[in-house]
């Protein structure tokens, strides 16, 4: 009945990219060969709707069935029944274009999926796309003429259960606004109130002491990575604590009155909306509750997305979550996608006339999960099939006690105060390599915990949620369907046997789909090598190297004060020494502010310093100073990376002499470079800017450009977060020998970090002196030894 | 007179046996009734009149004209001599080089000749430094010399420095010193520290590129040198033999002057590293247990560098001049004289304590792969007749073997620890796999031309030169090695000399005969089966 209802009919869908949206699309190709399918995307950030079409639905493993069914028929055959019209819900007019409007507007059935599901979406957003969004396809379709039998299209709004709002017993399938707990609000108040919020939050982050404070969190969090990469990361916190405001608000404005959150706030709003403004619409609305993965259809455990139970789930069995709040005795009102979708399907079939006004597809009153069913389930399958951490051990999952949510939450806060003290104390030291990836490590058990808080408030709500969701109309949906459609079409909850679902269909997708590891074995070495096998990638065209605790552990004033003592007495020496030591600390916060000036100020000190001398010494830095210092694993690297055929760039702000005795190494170095005078003696003034910070990106960028390589497939290595524009630049970075900012850095995007030491066994001297020299030689430049040296 | 080699039978009475390890010793008890100690002959007496032998060994040369009658105005004159690799520990000053080398100045100067350049004959051995070739030439050779360029070191490396004489019959290419070889005479200064040393070994292989030594310093010569000390048995030897006669063919016309030094190795503080144990005397003893009980707790980087700077009190025994193979005769019977030791039958077990240096790290560091070239090149090969090991048998050496190395003098060594020892221990594989990629390693050479690099090819050398032993031998432990380093190396950790034991009771039973080499002091075990 269902297939022969919808033959020929076209229906439109909004919100395909998204869960149910696939289901949805996929199930009526394949179970609805006769229906042609509109689809409303919106473009993406970088790619547009049609190619998103492809990507995110088509290629979806939901479709596999159907390649293998349809064959080489299967592109043909989308691309006859499928056309894609660009739109978005939250603007006006959906933003459609005259003929994709009435494209859409044409349709038989219009299936609205579309919505902001997640439940920490900012208050704004949910209202503009959850609340308005159902109204603006009904304005358009009053807009537009009526059709041919003088209807308007039948719009079948995917809601939620959840707009009963926290309430025990009964939630019967009607408006809210219409039932006993009406309070009355008034939805076009709160549109104005979230737009106005939104105008405000962005005003607030906007005043200096904010921006001071965004300046500073990304400073403390890059160091001196350049003004462009702390001004892209300072706006990304002011972006980020917009939102954050948002979404609070967003929370608290549901709870005031009587939503576990913005999203079903919201959604109850925009039903009711819905309704107001319909005029000839007419329009059906189906309420799932939870939805989580498939039951038999596209097959058995099918999901997309990870965004309700899954990471709860995935954070127990990770043993990061060791007690979640909720009643054991309640019902936890879940559904299998499947069933939703066949719900949608069969009221769109009944038609205007037939389908119910509000469908609810829920379990919780015919089959309902109780809260330790599947706790239990989840702990005896997660025991029976342990994750395993990076060291190859299985976790063992705890017991739950089913603590109430205040328990939870205090012991979460204390856990996390104690990792943020002992983060900010590690961070405070100037460790590297490491030890760095200690407090990296925390940084990470840090946002674990403040991820495993928020599910905690966010979904504890849910846990606790006594609301038992009729289903009547469903079943009497259920019982018009003939036996075909009830083998092709099952909606009824009573097919879910749980223990059954939950074990062998759920859990075992939920671990797939979160690529948790499953077996034992180390992943960090097989990580590791992994992200050096592909920098290590004949592919690779570039590899570009910072010298200073990348391949050396020494710095500028190393190699100045080798140069500058090599040709004096011991009494000038321990001048010098005393004379250094003493600047050291000014020296040294200067270079933390900026290393560009820093250099500059730095190398005045050549001044006067005659080039033939500085050349010939140069040749014995490489010996006495270079090579002592070198970390033989970086230099290796380097000759690798040349074996391979990469071009290999040294980009350095040592003065160019300093490095000469590496060029052998690179096809290319980028130093800083020091003007000589005609009288044969360095000027003390560099001739261009020092390659520091975000110059070194562009220099590569202007390398790889000019020879014709691409930046994605360079491969950077440095050690400092003020390389951070160079590392982010390329396609490949690694971290070597971190500080601890870039440690946390590197850990969190994946990147390589390698640990390179020194050689054991090169000498340790205290200070970057070189020994003695002969008188002969130490007079041999005009016997005035301190020429090079000056102050 | 000085009492020759000994070889002492271990019995209930004999004290614990002196072994080296490394930047200290340690007193080890041998098994009585199957255990027996090699000592070295005592030194022998120097020559007194040191400069008048020098200069009489020049006017009466062997098989050659006197040199003042090589030597003619507007002469192109070279004077190559022994890198730093020689003598071990440095010698005091002044060193006999630079004796020898003023003697053929002066003469040089008397017959009017005034180009003469001094090379350093290094083959692919670092470059020394200033301090260095002032120590081995003087500051007044070194002053006169250096400044304008005549006093140099050779560059195997410099295609502009090399000049290519042909092939030896057997298709090995000849290559040497450009200067060298387009002189109308080149004078070769040496000092015979073991009989391995000099004849046509000095200009053959100390003036020559990769490109010639490739031909000789390979698995496949290296196991048919056996030993290295004994040249008639020696492939090594044949192989620089036939190159000289290229050298000779090709009108190179070589005065060679070689010199032997007695095995006066320590000075007077740590005379009881070179005397028989049970002749210690109290004050030996105090020695021994102040010195270790002082090195226990210094840190071993501070130890390193004392040793390094001990210098060596030995002296001249003898030097003669002529034609290479005819002086050569005659140094090398001088050597044998002074370190050969007869001893009867073979061993099951040879112990061995490996010392702080070797002829690779001047003040430098001993690192793993010296100790491996140290063990099973030098002292397995401190042979004539047959190996104190018998086939199949075990060695035990001591030696902390830390995995440290010095980055200036032995990159290439490091990236051999961590790649190539990683791949393959087995000297033939690493031939054909490996030695290519770092004899042509661009990075390597630019460091053995500029900086004090050894070449990239020479850990493979090093590594070729125990290819016999390996062979040889069932198992080779070392006792008191990082486990890991030992490891990597092929060979066996183990923490005690009775540990040690125990482990070799595999391969040669519960109750096999040991033999220890009581070196240094240096000796040439003379076998007989």
């Amino acid at each position: 009945m269902i297939a022969q209802a919808l033959a020929g009919r076209r229906i439109a869908v909004t919100g395909s990219t998204g869960f149910v949206g696939t289901a949805l699309v996929e199930r009526l190709l394949r179970s609805v060969p006769d229906c042609e399918l509109v689809l409303l995307v919106r473009d993406g950030r970088r790619t547009p709707a049609a190619e998103r079409v492809r990507r995110e639905i088509f290629k979806n493993n939901a479709f596999d069935r159907l390649r293998t069914e349809w064959g080489d028929d299967f592109d043909a055959t989308i691309a006859r029944r499928v056309s894609v019209v660009r739109g978005d819900v939250g603007t006006d007019g959906l933003g459609l274009s005259p003929v994709d409007r009435s494209t859409f507007a044409s349709c038989d059935v219009i299936i609205h999926s579309a919505a902001s599901v997640a439940f920490d979406s900012p208050l704004d957003s949910a209202v503009e796309i959850n609340l308005l969004g159902p109204m603006r396809i009904a304005a358009l379709l009053n807009e537009e003429p009526a059709r041919a039998d003088g209807r308007r299209a039948h719009l079948v709004a995917v809601s939620t259960c959840y707009v009963a709002g926290n309430r025990r017993g009964n939630a019967p399938e009607e408006l809210v606004s219409e039932g006993p707990f009406d309070i009355g609000l008034d939805w076009k108040s709160e549109v104005t109130a979230a737009r106005r919020l939104r105008s405000d939050t962005e005003a607030t982050s906007r005043t200096p002491d904010n921006l001071k404070r965004f300046r500073e969190g990304a400073r403390r969090e890059l160091g001196a990575a350049g003004a462009p990469a702390l001004a892209e990361k300072t706006e990304n916190l002011r972006e980020a604590w917009v939102k954050d405001r948002l979404v609070e608000a967003g929370r608290s404005r549901a709870a005031s009155v009587g939503w576990p959150d913005a999203y079903a706030f919201t959604k109850a709003l925009g039903e009711q909306a819905l309704h107001e403004t319909k005029g000839d619409v007419p329009v059906s609305i189906v309420r799932p509750s939870i939805i989580e993965s498939a039951l038999a259809e596209p097959f058995p455990g099918w999901i997309r997305g990870f965004r309700m139970a899954e990471p709860v789930i995935i954070s127990y069995a990770r043993g990061l979550l060791k007690e979640f709040p909720g009643v054991p005795e309640g019902t936890i009102d879940v559904i299998p996608v499947d069933i939703v979708v066949a719900a949608i399907i069969a009221v769109a079939a009944l038609g205007p006339d037939e389908a119910p006004r509000i469908t609810q597809v829920a379990s919780g009153s015919t089959n309902p999960l109780k809260y330790r069913t599947l706790v239990d389930n989840v702990r005896d399958w997660f025991t029976a099939h342990p994750i395993y951490d990076s060291h190859g051990q299985p976790i063992v999952v705890p017991d739950w006690n089913f603590p109430g949510r205040g328990r939870v939450q205090k012991q979460l806060t204390r856990a996390k105060d104690l990792v943020t003290r002992s983060e900010r104390a590690l961070q405070s030291l100037p460790l590297r390599g490491a030890q760095a990836t200690w407090s990296a490590r925390l940084e990470e058990r840090r946002g674990d915990i403040e991820r495993a808080l928020e599910y905690v408030e966010l979904y504890g709500l849910y846990t606790e949620c006594e609301a038992i969701y009729q289903v009547d109309n469903l079943m009497a949906v259920h019982e018009r369907l003939d036996d075909d459609d009830r083998a092709a079409f099952c909606l009824d909850p009573r097919a879910v046997d749980w223990p059954t679902y939950v074990s062998t269909i759920h859990l075992p997708s939920v671990v797939q789909h979160a690529r948790v590891k499953m077996a034992p074995g180390k992943t960090v070495v097989d990580r590791r090598d992994r992200l050096k096998r592909q920098v290590l990638d004949p592919a690779r065209h570039v590899a570009a190297f910072d010298l200073e605790n990348t391949l050396i552990a020494s710095n500028v004033v190393e190699s100045y004060s080798w140069l500058a003592t090599r040709r004096l007495d011991t009494s000038d020496r321990i001048r010098y020494v005393a004379r250094t030591l003493r600047e050291a600390p000014g020296l040294l916060s200067m270079d933390r502010k900026d290393r560009a000036d820093f250099l500059r100020y730095f190398y005045r000190r050549y001044e006067d310093a005659p080039v033939e001398q500085i050349d010939i010494d140069a040749i014995e830095l490489l010996s006495q100073l270079i090579m002592t210092k070198s970390f033989p694993e970086g230099l290796r690297r380097v000759r690798e990376h040349r074996a391979l055929g990469h071009r290999t760039v040294l980009i350095t702000g040592a003065l160019s002499f300093a490095v000469e005795g590496l060029r052998p190494l690179f096809d290319e170095i980028v130093a800083a470079e020091m003007t000589i005078r005609p009288d044969g003696t360095y000027s003390g003034e560099l001739s261009r800017v020092p390659p520091t910070g975000e110059t070194r990106a562009q220099i590569l960028a202007d390398y790889c450009s000019a020879e014709g390589f691409r930046l994605e497939e360079c491969v950077a290595y440095a050690d400092s977060t003020s390389d951070l524009p160079l590392l982010e630049a390329v396609g490949f970075p690694v971290a070597v020998n971190p500080e601890t900012r870039l440690a946390a850095i590197a850990r969190k995007r994946g990147w390589l970090v390698e640990n390179w030491s020194k050689a054991e066994g090169a000498p340790k001297r205290l200070l970057p002196i070189g020994p003695l020299v002969s008188e002969g030689e130490r007079r041999r430049f005009g016997g005035d030894s301190r020429r090079g040296s000056r102050g | 007179m000085p009492r020759p080699g000994f070889v002492l039978d271990v019995d209930r009475s004999t004290p614990p046996i002196l072994f080296w390890r490394g930047e200290n010793f340690s007193l080890e008890k041998l098994p009585a009734g199957r255990s027996r100690v090699i000592y070295a002959p005592e030194p022998l007496p120097a020559i007194e009149d040191v400069d008048g032998a020098i200069v009489h060994a020049l006017l009466h040369p062997i098989d050659q004209d006197p040199l003042p009658a090589l030597l003619f105005p507007g002469m192109k004159l070279t004077i190559a001599f022994d890198d730093v690799s020689l003598p071990l520990p440095k010698m005091r000053r002044p060193d006999i080089r630079q004796r020898i080398i003023e003697a053929v100045l002066d003469m040089a100067a008397e017959a009017g000749v005034d180009d003469v350049h001094i090379i350093s004959a290094l083959a692919l051995h670092r470059r020394m430094t200033e301090a260095e070739l002032r120590h081995a030439v003087g500051d007044r050779v070194y002053d006169a010399f250096a400044p304008r360029g005549h006093l140099y070191q050779h560059d195997a490396e410099d295609p502009e420095a090399l000049t290519y004489l042909g092939t030896t019959p057997h298709g090995e290419d000849v290559e040497i010193n450009k200067r060298a070889a387009e002189s109308d005479l080149l004078v070769y200064v040496n000092i015979n520290l073991v009989a391995m040393d000099g004849g046509w070994k000095s200009t053959a292989t100390g003036l020559s590129s990769y490109k010639s030594l490739r031909h000789h310093h390979n698995p496949e010569t290296m196991t048919h040198s056996r030993s290295f000390m004994d040249q008639h048995r020696s492939e090594l030897h044949k192989s620089n033999w036939r190159m000289g006669k290229v050298l000779l063919d090709s009108g190179v016309k070589v005065f060679q002057i070689e010199t032997t030094l007695n095995t006066d190795t320590f000075p007077s503080p740590f005379n009881f590293l070179s005397k028989r144990e049970w002749e210690w005397s109290p004050r030996d003893r105090m020695t021994y247990l102040g010195t270790t009980k002082a090195l226990n707790r210094t840190p071993h980087r501070l130890a390193r560098n004392i040793f390094h700077s001990i210098e060596a009190p030995h002296q001249m025994t003898s030097v003669q001049a002529g034609e290479v193979e005819a002086v050569h005769r005659i140094t090398t019977a001088n050597v044998y004289e002074q370190q050969l030791v007869e001893v009867k039958g073979q061993t099951d077990i040879l112990t061995m304590g490996i010392p702080y240096i070797s002829p690779y790290n001047v003040h430098s560091i001993l690192n793993p792969i010296l100790v491996q070239v140290m063990a099973l090149g030098y002292y397995f090969n401190m042979y004539r007749g047959a190996p104190l090991v018998r086939e199949g048998g075990a060695i035990i050496m001591t030696h902390p073997c830390r995995p440290e190395f010095n980055p200036v003098h032995h990159p290439s060594y490091i990236d051999f620890f961590e790649q190539v020892l990683a791949d393959t221990t087995d000297p033939h594989v690493m031939s054909q796999k490996w030695e290519k990629q770092y004899a042509e390693d661009e990075w390597y050479k630019h460091l053995y031309r500029t900086s004090y690099a050894y070449h990239g090819v020479h850990p493979f050398y090093m590594w070729y030169w125990g290819t016999h032993a390996m062979k040889h031998c069932s198992r080779v432990i070392v006792v008191g090695g990082d486990p890991k380093t030992v490891r990597r190396l092929g060979f066996v950790p183990a923490s005690t000399m009775d540990d040690a034991l125990e482990i070799a009771s595999d391969v040669v039973g519960r109750a096999p005969t040991i033999t220890h080499l009581h070196t240094p002091p240096l000796l040439v075990a003379d076998v007989s089966v």
